[in-house]
């Protein structure tokens, strides 16, 4: 008898083993599939087959591990914040610094992965979408390092918020094609890079940012970024000598946050998403796709959607650029609905006060998105603590740095001025 | 109405053609094609929509396929994206494409509804599938929608005895061929190249050989669609497909500043330059 871990083929797709970590798609209960135009199925076959080999082949595996840490930098360290923690209610309090990796978040590891299966899969072109720039910037580091022609699909709107990441990505050798249809924010720019690797499937690979999507990408990403979990257990284990009670991650597409999850799917151990509540689920005005959404289809795969009742696609609001989007991974929405997984929202207020808390009292400026985690600790901490649980252990997934969001930051807490902002931004952009 | 005929089903391959298989049948003992027009409904406003249909009806259009407007539409080009988002914008909503199915039943053509999956889903695809037939329409065109995610689609199109035409392409594999023309009814939609609709220069030699490789693979009607504009371009593809499917080309002339019974004008001499090469098509020329 073969053993199904070495002959990929021999792998169930539509059935998991007793783990939860293993779940294979294309269903994660009611969710997931392939919503996709004909003309890419045969695409994402190819995919899913190569794929597969690729994480069974030792070869693979060692590359993209040394890769992971001698240009990523990985494991990235656990960091504990005591002084943060005071404010969640003395509860211990760890972060795992993806804000660390090289490109300055999680991005990199599912990007590398994926780059490197290209490279295998003999094609030469990469397109991907960015809202923030974070997965562009990325996608654009390694199409650079493995020599990939890389073209990154962005909302013009964003490209005028993020004109720093711009340039980055240019600076890398990407093509930044702004998307002026739509609401011009990083939903149209999926809508844009799905219609280019609908025409040009034969040599491009469509380099998706998170765990949505199509089957395989919400399994592939998930592979890509298990190793967050897989380090951030044994770390915790090793300085608190225990699991923690709490993982905490915010959810966007929901990639950091499943990347994280992961490892503690099958222990005794809560899992809490925290989406982008804006200026609160109930203006209208926010991207809480579990609070304020129902299932729908959108960009090729069934799960939680802001829509309005004839089924068409709100626009999602959130200050962070990284949340700001109408739809959620399948998997979460699946963990959402078995309830191994629970999911609150977090204002826009409420975030950049984290933000700022964990910027003053332990010297880490986090990504506005991270920011989100963060609150979602202040608020479970204090209610550990108020159950008498003052020695619980709350890990969060600081997900990503915020260089990117100073000049956001500086606005929101008015401590520059907003002339200088745009002087500086000019000034530097030019520099570079 | 002699298109609103019931089902026949061809014993040996399994597909079936519904009512707009039966125009495509009747227009193939004639010894052509159909031609295929294409609007999205509520462009520029529902009422002009529905004159635009009938324009299209009178200029020699055989089948109306109806855009439902849609935020995302991942299948299309600039130009129907540039009408559907202003339909949008106009207000249209999706219960107002059997406005202009019902319009169309009424003048004795095949109305086919193109609709994104998720305002169907939202809708019910049972409670949408009754009253699309209500209203008189023949069935849907699916662009994001394949045959393996279309359970709730096949129970209610069978249920409510509608047309479900599902796509191929270039890439699809032997195998997949053979699947969807089996889960089709009326016809399979045969992308004439990889990519998203948009007018082209020049087609390529691919329809022709997916049109074949389609019937091989059990489809009684393929109609073929993507990049066609002109009446040259009609007659060479009505040569071998069954229908010939025109959507960007017609709707650009509704997107200039003319006043509408201008663009209507326009809209009628291109379907009437199709519609000639069309029937022109297998005329021994």
């Amino acid at each position: 008898m073969t053993d199904p871990t070495n002959d990929p083929e021999a792998r169930p797709v539509a059935d998991h083993d007793e783990s939860l970590q293993h779940t294979h798609g294309p269903y994660y209960g009611d969710f997931g599939g392939r919503f996709v135009p004909e003309a890419l199925i045969a695409a994402l076959d190819e995919l899913d087959v190569e794929y597969r080999r690729a994480v069974a082949d030792p070869e693979f595996r060692a590359e993209l591990d040394r890769l992971q840490r001698e240009y990523t930098g990985r494991p990235s360290p656990l960091t504990e914040v005591p002084r943060f923690a005071e404010h969640a209610g003395g509860v211990r309090v760890f972060l795992k610094r993806e804000d660390l990796n090289h490109t300055g978040s999680h991005k990199i590891n599912n990007v590398l992965g994926q780059a490197l299966l290209v490279k295998r899969m003999g094609k030469r072109r990469v397109i991907a979408e960015t809202g923030a720039g974070q997965h562009g910037v990325a996608t654009a580091t390694a199409a650079a390092l493995l020599d990939l022609e890389c073209v990154v699909y962005m909302g013009e709107e964003d490209t005028e918020r993020q004109a720093l990441n711009v340039a980055r990505m240019r600076l890398l050798g990407a093509t930044v094609v702004p998307v002026k249809l739509g609401s011009r924010t990083l939903k149209d720019a999926i809508n844009e890079a799905l219609r280019d690797w609908v025409a040009n499937v034969d040599d491009t690979h469509y380099l998706l940012g998170t765990v949505t999507g199509p089957h395989p990408f919400p399994e592939m990403v998930r592979e890509f970024h298990k190793v967050i979990g897989q380090e951030a257990r044994e770390q915790v284990l090793d300085r608190a000598g225990r699991l923690p009670d709490v993982v905490v991650a915010c959810v966007g597409g929901g990639s950091n946050a499943l990347g994280i999850f992961n490892a503690f799917l099958d222990d005794d151990v809560r899992l809490l998403g925290l989406e982008a509540g804006g200026d609160g689920v109930d203006t209208g005005r926010h991207s809480a796709r579990f609070s304020g959404g129902a299932p729908g289809v959108l960009h090729g795969a069934r799960s939680y959607l802001l829509q309005d009742e004839d089924g068409q696609t709100l626009p999602s609001h959130s200050v962070s650029a990284g949340l700001d989007y109408p739809s959620v991974s399948p998997i979460h929405a699946w963990l959402h609905d078995t309830g191994r997984a629970e999911y609150r929202p977090v204002t826009d207020a409420e975030a950049m006060e984290a933000f700022r808390l964990l910027c003053r009292t332990e010297g880490i400026i986090p990504a506005i998105e991270s920011a989100h985690a963060l609150a979602g600790a202040l608020v479970v901490g204090r209610e550990l603590a108020a159950s008498g649980k003052d020695d619980a252990v709350v890990l969060v997934n600081l997900s990503g740095r915020g260089d990117k969001d100073v000049a956001t930051a500086a606005r929101w807490f008015d401590v520059v001025d907003e002339q200088d902002i745009a002087k500086a931004a000019t000034t530097e952009g030019s520099s570079l | 109405m002699s298109g609103a005929t019931g089902t026949t089903r061809t014993a040996d391959t399994g597909f079936t053609a519904g009512r707009t298989g039966a125009r495509l049948a009747e227009l193939r003992a004639e010894g052509r094609g159909a031609l295929v027009g294409y609007l999205p409904v509520g462009y520029p406003t529902v009422e002009r929509s529905i004159e635009a249909a009938r324009t299209m009806v009178e200029a020699g259009a055989d089948v109306i396929e109806i855009g439902v407007p849609y935020t995302d539409p991942v299948m299309d080009g600039p130009t129907v994206q540039r009408a559907v988002e202003a339909a949008l914008e106009g207000g249209t909503r999706v219960r107002d494409v059997f406005r202009l199915v019902s319009a169309v039943a009424d003048l004795g053509v095949p109305a086919l509804v193109m609709t994104y999956w998720n305002p169907v889903l939202r809708y019910g695809p049972d409670a949408f599938a009754r009253d699309l037939a209500q209203a008189g329409g023949a069935g849907l065109i699916t662009p994001d929608l394949i045959p393996d995610e279309a359970d709730a689609w096949l129970a209610a199109s069978d249920a409510h005895d509608l047309d479900r035409v599902f796509l191929v392409a270039p890439s699809s594999t032997p195998e997949r061929l053979a699947a969807t023309s089996a889960a089709s009814r009326g016809f399979v939609y045969a992308a004439s190249t990889m990519g998203v609709t948009g007018e082209r220069t020049t087609l390529g030699g691919g329809a022709e050989r997916l049109v074949a490789a389609t019937r091989d693979a059990g489809a009684e009607h393929v109609c073929v669609g993507l990049g066609i504009s002109t009446g040259a371009q009609a007659a060479e593809v009505g040569r071998f497909a069954d229908g010939v499917i025109v959507g960007s080309a017609l709707v650009r002339t509704l997107l200039d500043d003319a006043p509408f019974a201008q663009q209507l004008e326009a809209l009628s001499g291109l379907t009437a330059q199709l519609a000639d090469g069309v029937r022109s098509a297998r005329s021994g020329a």
